[in-house]
């Protein structure tokens, strides 16, 4: 069977690519079109390193088909810098080196985000259990829960 | 993973005509969470993938005779923002919701849940306590039967060649009336069941329980419901008593196995905490609703 | 928090990292994001087998597939010689390093690998995998370690007699290597004891669980010159391995070093990185090669499992008279569990007249045990800090008071070795006393747990380069990979050394070509050792900018101070100069004899030992067993925090692993000795909403032989935290968990008196 030649909003660009139906839309944005800051922790859905957002909905892009994309909108780390800019919740990693080897950092970024897009004040509990799915082995989250705080904060305008 | 051919039709009967016309292997494709997980690993072959996420009806949740009408292809994320079904139905929600992380939510659907047949899966109890159905759609129509009808042991349904699952209906709840769903597991999240237990309970005005179901899963091939637990709470305001006699039943509907998640012994103490639980957390959100 | 001295301008800071913004905008480039323009993708197979020989391997379909482009097997690499290198606990064997990378006659565990294919595609070299034949004939397998030990046990090397015996025994068994470490007498030590404590503990094997799956892209050129692509703690022990195993020179490898997704001891040895380099030679093409997840669980890490019998006994007072400790450590198929570090760790924290431990390291068909953080001290110490809670309460003497009266200080001798240097163990248990922490009631089914923990730390071979740029700014070129902020370290370090600004300096990991030889990351090291390299690499580029600022107002370079990053006269008697700048040195480099380049090359000698103390709360439920941390502690004499942040973040990393390890974690086998958890899903490394934050206490005593007083920090952290969890759950529910992990089910059956 020929590949699917597929188009979608990747980053807010329109993006063309072709892929076999069994490539994973991870797979895709790695090998197909070079955006290999998604990573691949486990391919089971179980670590969160590959996040992104499809259709505004956080996912793990290991558990979708390159294919599904077809017609929607992937936003993934690449994306989350305008140019020089950091986002806040990027700032706030570095400046509260919420990040040790950085691998899971995307996926965290990503998810937390995504929290923040629909809670802006979330409690303690309510990030530790929304970032549940993304495992990070070196920091023991400590440094990754505070610097979302932080960064809801500035967001929020409070500080 | 080998799969081969994709189609992603807008139709239930195009969905249907797709799968019965398929060559080899077809299957569905809801949120996918379990399905590319077990083609990556070989545990499942497909020649053809049918997603069923581009029919508009499967993506909606709707009010039916006054209960509730969910299309397969609703993700635990979007059931989870849907404020009436989570008014009436907390404990079916809470099951769903507990299914993976969020990234997962933003994925699972009840269907892939139901249709997978994990004696473990967390959204199957609450929706048998409740007396859900399903509504199957195949090359000879559509049918609707009992949720507990569709599993039939651990990775095994009773779909036919070519069916798959279109709605939940949640029927209408009568007032004072709640449920629950608990599970353990050994962390906090992202672990497979060891035990999961959903109560479904209707009092009367005073409270005094008048209906009760109770259903737990991981303990057997498929969810056990334990009539002797429920009928142990009709009639009480879930004293002492009753929830001793509930915890005793549902640790003597247990029939599990000893494997990497849990033992025979534990699985059946635990069965009856969690009832006994479970129990109080519905009867709590059952009081407080009018 | 430390307080920010005045001495210093940037020690002590907590600057953005170096490598900072790749890292959150995903520009990064870890070891799997590296792709090769005509590069085959390379597929292992795994023996599905626990123990197996090989009576022959057909690749004859897989090498005709069109596509494929190589196929090898343990034919294709040279046998190695049977032979140790190495001294006591570091020692190893390239023999058996070579063959647990590819097997030759005998599959030792499920995952071993057996051959390996390159393709044009992974699917094609999916396809080629399943073409190979390999013939096996399945013999008996050994999981536990104390059956490993049975006179009948079923052998994996059926040749191999037991190193270290006196008298070495004439049958071979699976206890690979026998040791033993003895001060004083222990026997007469335990008659002067009043209480004595006497218990057997389990440990079963983890793993490092770090979220990048090893990878590895290697290509040679016509020439038959290799560059490897990999993210590894050293890409020196990459080139070395690479250079024994497949029977290279050294000076054909280079070694380009990948970020690094999280390593902990388990990505110090290469997996992949030989079968990619053979390939690529076999090829003349790049070969990129990936584990999956379950490749990872299955084939790499984990540490080892352990059986342990503990005696401790003490004088009504709480002076510890006598202690001993036998320490049984799986090894995995090969030789070199990390047992002996085990017998030295255990009682290491405290000054005991009386000591004995031994030990035995067995082989099992496990994948071979790799380092993980502090390895052997976090297994020896829940069995030690767990009978020395017991012995507390037996005392009535509060844990950390008994550990006080107990203590090593400087100068204290040490069963193993030397008397100790600089320590600062007993201010750990003070800070402890004192935090706020300590005296937080608790509720019912609620308890508090103390425990302590030991680790070596590391010196060794480093060597750094500092280039002073003419435009005032400096790069600093060093050989260890950046596994947890370092590279911010040596920029703090190497600017305060300089008096430039930190944003001013720019360090970069180097390859193997870029400098001399570095030891890995690992051991506590980095930041002790190449961090010495970094200062006296820019003490010597300060030293050649007075000489070339000394020519400039052509006075002796002795009359020339440093200071805040300018050259001054050093007095009257060296004339009147306006200070000159580093930049305006650098500026004037070609005028004055070229390039200003400073280097060290060094072995670094007396690391100050780590020792940290931690007080867990939890809270148990009495009905499920689960164990929820309430609270955690953690305090560390970290000699001194260059970036205090990342020294808090290795003190929380390490506390979350122990946790892990603790609860949760464990390498289930089913009877057939397979691997049942290879996933995050079943092999339960904790996530976010499993753990509170994690309070740190950062003690400050200076290592004398590091130039800022840096000691080793990433490694103490993982040793207490099990007994710490174990010791609180006894406080909580009155009874003891002598076996890891404590998971519900164990802790449900102890409250309910069935284990």
């Amino acid at each position: 069977m020929s590949k699917h030649h597929v188009t979608a909003t990747i980053n807010g660009e329109p993006t063309e690519f072709l892929c076999e139906t069994s490539q994973s839309l991870l797979d895709v944005l790695r090998d197909e079109l070079e955006l290999t800051g998604s990573k691949e922790g486990c391919t089971s859905g179980d670590c969160g390193a590959c996040s992104v957002m499809l259709d505004g909905r956080l996912v793990c892009s290991c558990l979708v088909l390159g294919v599904e994309a077809s017609g929607r909108t992937v936003d993934t780390i690449e994306g989350m810098a305008q140019g020089a800019d950091l986002h806040p919740l990027q700032r706030h990693f570095l400046e509260g080196a919420a990040l040790q080897c950085g691998i899971c950092t995307p996926g965290f970024l990503i998810a937390a985000r995504a929290l923040l897009e629909r809670t802006p004040d979330p409690t303690e509990t309510e990030i530790r259990y929304w970032l549940a799915g993304n495992l990070c082995r070196c920091t023991g989250y400590d440094k990754i829960v505070r610097a979302v705080m932080d960064a809801a904060a500035e967001m929020r305008g409070a500080r | 993973m080998k799969a081969q051919q994709y189609e992603a039709p807008d139709s239930i009967d195009k969905a249907v005509a797709l799968l019965a016309a398929a060559k080899g292997q077809a299957r569905v494709l809801a949120g996918g969470t379990d399905l590319l997980i077990q083609m990556r690993v070989g545990r499942l072959s497909a020649d053809t993938i049918v997603d069923i996420k581009c029919i508009a009806e499967l993506r909606k949740i709707s009010r039916e005779d006054g209960g509730f009408k969910i299309g397969a292809a609703v993700s635990g994320a979007e059931a989870d923002e849907h404020a009436e079904l989570v008014a009436h139905w907390p404990g079916v929600v809470e099951g769903w919701e507990l299914i993976g992380s969020t990234q997962i939510q933003g994925r699972a659907t009840l269907a892939g849940n139901l249709c997978n047949a994990s004696p473990a899966a967390d959204g199957v109890p609450a929706l048998i306590a409740a007396g859900a159905q399903v509504t199957i759609v195949g090359p000879n129509g559509s049918r609707k039967v009992p949720v507990e009808a569709i599993p039939t042991g651990p990775g095994r349904n009773s779909l036919a060649k070519g069916e798959f699952v279109t709605y939940f209906h949640l029927p209408k709840r009568p007032p004072h009336s709640s449920d629950a769903y608990l599970r353990l597991i050994p962390r906090t999240e992202m672990d497979i069941a060891v035990v999961g237990c959903a109560v479904n309970l209707t009092l009367d005005a005073g409270g005094t329980c008048t209906a009760a179901s109770v259903a737990l899963g991981a303990v057997a091939p498929t969810v056990v419901k334990v009539p002797d637990g429920a009928k142990a709470l009709i009639g009480t305001k879930l004293d002492a008593a009753a929830l001793d006699k509930l915890a005793a039943a549902a640790s003597a509907a247990c029939k599990p196995i000893d494997d990497k998640r849990g033992t025979v012994v534990y699985r059946t103490k635990i069965a009856g905490v969690l009832a006994r639980r479970a129990a109080l957390i519905a009867y709590e959100r059952a009081r407080k609703r009018a | 928090m430390t307080a920010e001295r005045k001495e210093f301008r940037w020690i002590g800071k907590r600057p953005v990292r170096p490598d900072g913004v790749d890292k959150v905008t995903g520009r990064a480039q870890f070891s799997a994001d590296f792709n090769m323009p005509g590069q085959l993708i390379g597929k292992v197979l795994r023996s599905p087998h626990a123990h197996a020989r090989i009576k022959s391997i057909d690749t004859s379909k897989a090498k005709a597939l069109a596509g494929v482009k190589a196929v090898i097997t343990g034919a294709d690499f040279p046998s190695l010689p049977d032979e140790w290198v190495g001294a006591g606990r570091v020692e190893g064997n390239f023999k058996y390093f070579s063959e647990n990378i590819i097997a030759r006659d005998k599959v030792l565990y499920e995952g071993h690998t057996v051959a390996a294919v390159a393709a044009v595609s992974a699917a094609i070299a999916e396809e080629a995998l399943s073409l190979i034949k390999v013939d096996y004939e399945v013999l008996p397998h050994v999981i536990d370690p104390v059956e490993a030990m049975a006179p009948d046990a079923p052998l994996l090397h059926e040749k191999m007699i037991t190193r270290g015996m006196k008298t070495p025994p004439t049958k071979p068994s699976n206890v690979a290597k026998w040791a033993e470490f003895l001060m004083g007498d222990p026997v007469e030590g335990f008659k002067k004891a009043d209480v004595i404590v006497e218990r057997s503990y389990t440990t079963k094997a983890v793993h490092q669980g770090y979220i990048e799956p090893h990878a590895v892209a290697a290509s040679t050129s016509a020439d038959g010159q290799t560059v490897v692509w990999c993210s590894s703690q050293g890409q020196y022990q990459v080139r070395t391995w690479v250079s024994k195993i497949v029977g290279l020179p050294l000076s054909s490898i280079r070694v380009i070093p990948a970020e690094i997704g999280g390593g902990f001891g388990g990505k110090l040895i290469p997996y992949l990185e030989p079968l990619a380099v053979r390939m690529s030679r076999l090829t003349n093409r790049p070969v990129k090669i990936t584990m999956s997840r379950e490749d990872v669980f299955r084939a790499t890490g984990p540490t080892s499992g352990a059986a342990m019998k503990i005696k401790v006994g003490a004088t009504k007072d709480g002076k510890i008279v006598a202690a001993e400790g036998e320490f049984i450590f799986q090894a995995g198929a090969y030789p070199g569990s990390p047992f002996m570090n085990g017998l030295m760790c255990s009682f290491a924290p405290y000054a005991i007249p009386n000591v004995r431990t031994w030990g035995y390291d067995v082989v099992t068909n496990r994948p071979k045990a790799a380092a993980y953080r502090a390895p052997g001290s976090p297994i020896a110490a829940y069995a030690v800090e767990s009978a020395l809670d017991e012995l507390a309460k037996k005392l009535n003497i509060h844990p950390v008071d008994l550990r006080l009266k107990n203590a090593i200080v400087e100068g204290t001798p040490s069963y193993f070795g030397p008397k100790f240097g600089s320590v600062g163990f007993v201010e750990t248990l003070e800070a402890l006393k004192k935090h706020p922490n300590y005296n937080i009631p608790l509720g019912p089914n609620q308890g508090r747990g103390f425990a302590s923990g030991f680790w070596f730390n590391g010196g060794g071979e480093s060597c750094a380069t500092v280039n002073i740029n003419d435009d005032g700014t400096a790069s600093v070129i060093e050989g260890n990979p950046d596994i947890g902020g370092s590279r911010a370290s040596m920029a703090i370090m190497a600017a305060e050394v300089l008096g430039i600004d930190y944003d001013k300096v720019r360090p970069i990991v180097g390859d193997t070509a870029s400098l001399g030889f570095n030891h890995v990351t690992g051991g506590s090291r980095v930041t002790f050792a190449t961090g010495m390299a970094v200062v006296r690499a820019a003490e010597d580029a300060v030293r050649e900018m007075k000489e070339r600022a000394a020519m400039l107002w052509d006075i002796s370079p002795d009359a020339v101070t440093w200071e805040d990053g300018f050259a001054r006269p050093a007095g009257d008697n060296a004339g009147k100069h306006e200070p000159l700048s580093l930049k305006q040195i650098a500026g004037q480099a070609a005028k004055t004899g070229g390039p200003i380049c400073g280097h060290a090359s060094l072995n670094a000698q007396a690391p100050g030992p780590g020792l940290g103390s931690h007080m867990v709360d939890v809270e148990v439920d009495p009905e499920t067993g689960h164990v929820k941390i309430l609270r955690y502690t953690a305090s560390q004499d970290v000699g001194r925090a260059i970036h205090p942040s990342y020294v808090e973040g290795q003190m929380q990393g390490g506390v979350a692993q122990g946790i892990g390890w603790a609860l949760n974690e464990e390498y289930i086998y089913d009877k057939n000795g397979r691997l049942e958890n290879p996933g995050f899903l079943d092999y339960r490394m904790p996530v976010c909403s499993d753990l509170p934050f994690i309070d740190t206490i950062m003690i400050e005593k200076p290592v004398p032989s590091h130039p800022f007083g840096v000691r080793g920090v990433g490694e103490v952290p993982i040793v207490p935290p099990m007994a710490a969890v174990a010791n609180a759950i006894h406080s909580a529910i009155g009874k003891r968990l002598t076996s890891l992990p404590m998971s519900p089910p164990k802790v449900r059956a102890a409250i309910d008196g069935d284990a």
